[in-house]
């Protein structure tokens, strides 16, 4: 039986009905990451505690894979069915932002500020047939 | 403490050559720098080098002798040449060495780079999603900065015709041809707002640059370049950078703005001073952005100083007067010593059809690289 599996550990919770970006809030300075860190960038605390980043936020910056990347990019693609993907920061309600794959893929569909919303989505099947999952974020329409 | 001269430069030029290794490319730089300053390998006394796919420069020693000389190897990214040449200034500052030497070189696959996460301290999803990618951090900087500060797709593109033209008035140029307007904007876009000729090339070559205590300078050259400063500085926390799977919630400095507030310190200088600059120019709109964190501007004014020709060669801000990284390519261990070269020629009045003109006195050369850091030096004749 073929089940979905998250990309990585850590980076957003799996299975849900709701899913929600994981990341590490640091109990010394109030700092925001993504994914789940060991150490604070911030104040070199290693108080930190996992935490749901949520799964809304607003655009800060974007652009467009016009090209498949080389490996390590790992998806069922090859050059001829390669389909250019958006990718950004998407800042989440805590004021960090989160480097994401978008569903836009077009330079008219993006722009900097517009509301996004996450979505978990298979980014291949491995050879057991199981779909390995990974987070993006696209347009609230 | 002791001044620093550069009495040698060489460089094996960028581009491709088929037939030799990175380190060969390598070797050539350093044997171009002996005889520039009319010194023999068995005289360097400490060397630091590097390159980041082209092996250990301190296998150099191999081709160029094996006289027991200190050598470290360095690997640094982008700033890897910023990096050794920096080692080497302090090693002739402190006293601990009368005769120093920065190489790098390198030889990358054509096409982008391919970084392996694990390198970086990052999990492999992140290569595996499509994120370990640099041209969508340059493009992501310059989206939004372009909407910040004013930047405009036109002068994007001027960046870029002025770096092909430059390179064609360079006879050590990669890129020799000079580009219309119309060919560089019709050009594919690779990563929006960018296209394939605003973004350089993963590339081969290698530069080498001997220092020396400047008390002995004129034993090895009538035109000694003395460094003022050689500074490498790390990202602080809030600055956007490539590879980060997240951006805190206040922006903070670039390593850039950093590494030159503290050049300009150590070298008694100020911004206004310079005469000719070289600039990071990974793509068009780094150049850009480049130009306000190092302090030669302030944000946005980049818009009115490209499109008045202030940074063409012969404007009153030259900016990569080589052709910079665009029409260069980029030897990642190489690219910051090639910067070195070039200001060094410019101060010594041997640019040719390059040569910015009224006698450059200051110069300046910044390299980024990954994962956030920078590496400047400020040169005087």
């Amino acid at each position: 039986m073929s089940e979905q599996t998250p990309l990585g550990n850590g980076l957003f919770s799996w299975p849900s009905d709701s899913p929600s970006l994981l990341g590490s809030r640091c109990e010394t300075c109030g700092e925001h990451f993504f994914p789940v860190q060991k150490g604070c960038a911030n104040c070199s605390s290693t108080d930190l505690f996992t935490v749901e980043l949520g799964n809304k936020g607003t655009l800060w910056t974007w652009t467009i894979q016009g090209y498949m990347p080389k490996s390590p990019y790992n998806s069922d693609e090859t050059p001829e069915t390669f389909t250019p993907f958006g990718v950004g920061y998407v800042e989440m309600p805590s004021g960090v932002k989160v480097e994401a794959r978008l569903k836009e893929n077009t330079p008219e569909s993006l722009s900097i500020g517009m509301p996004m919303e996450l979505v978990i989505e298979p980014l291949r099947t491995d050879k057991q047939g199981n779909q390995i999952m990974n987070f993006a974020f696209q347009a609230i329409k | 403490m002791s001044e620093v001269a550069i009495v040698g430069i060489g460089m094996h030029n960028f581009g491709r050559s088929p037939r030799l290794s990175g380190l060969d490319q390598g070797a050539n730089a350093v044997r171009e720098a002996l005889r520039d300053a009319g010194l023999a390998w068995k005289d360097i006394q400490v060397a630091y080098g590097g390159s980041q796919d082209a092996g250990n420069a301190d296998a150099l020693c191999n081709q160029l002798g094996l006289t027991s000389l200190q050598f470290t190897n360095i690997w640094n990214g982008c700033a890897t040449g910023g990096s050794s040449l920096s080692a080497a200034y302090n090693a002739i500052k402190s006293g601990s060495a009368d005769v120093a030497m920065a190489v790098g070189f390198d030889k990358h696959e054509p096409g982008a780079f391919n970084a392996d996460p694990k390198d970086w301290g990052l999990d492999e999803w992140y290569g595996e999603a499509g994120l370990m990618v640099t041209t969508q951090f340059f493009a992501m900087k310059i989206q939004r900065y372009m909407v910040e500060h004013g930047i405009t797709d036109d002068t994007l593109i001027k960046v870029a015709q002025k770096a092909f033209y430059n390179g064609s008035l360079n006879p050590r140029a990669w890129r020799r041809q000079a580009l219309s307007y119309d060919d560089i904007a019709n050009s594919m876009m690779v990563s929006h707002p960018l296209r394939k000729y605003q973004f350089c090339s993963p590339a081969e070559g290698g530069a080498a640059i001997i220092l020396c205590n400047a008390n002995i300078a004129k034993r090895y050259t009538s035109k000694p370049v003395y460094l003022k400063a050689a500074v490498v500085r790390t990202r602080a926390y809030g600055s956007f950078e490539v590879y980060s799977p997240c951006q805190a919630k206040e922006r903070g400095d670039a390593p850039s703005v950093k590494a030159s507030q503290d050049a300009f310190e150590l070298a008694g200088v100020g911004p206004k001073d310079f005469d000719v600059l070289q600039l990071q120019d990974t793509e068009s709109g780094a150049e850009v952005m480049h130009m306000a964190e190092n302090g030669f501007c302030e944000h946005g004014e980049q818009e009115h100083l490209i499109q008045s020709g202030a940074t063409a060669i012969n404007g009153s801000m030259p900016i990569n007067t080589d052709g910079g990284c665009l029409a260069n390519g980029e030897p990642v261990g190489a690219s910051g010593l090639r910067q070195v070269f070039e200001v060094c020629l410019q101060l010594r009045g041997q640019a040719g059809d390059h040569q910015v003109q009224g006698k450059p006195k200051l110069g300046y050369t910044h390299v980024y690289g990954a994962p956030g850091l920078s590496g400047v030096t400020v040169l005087e004749v």
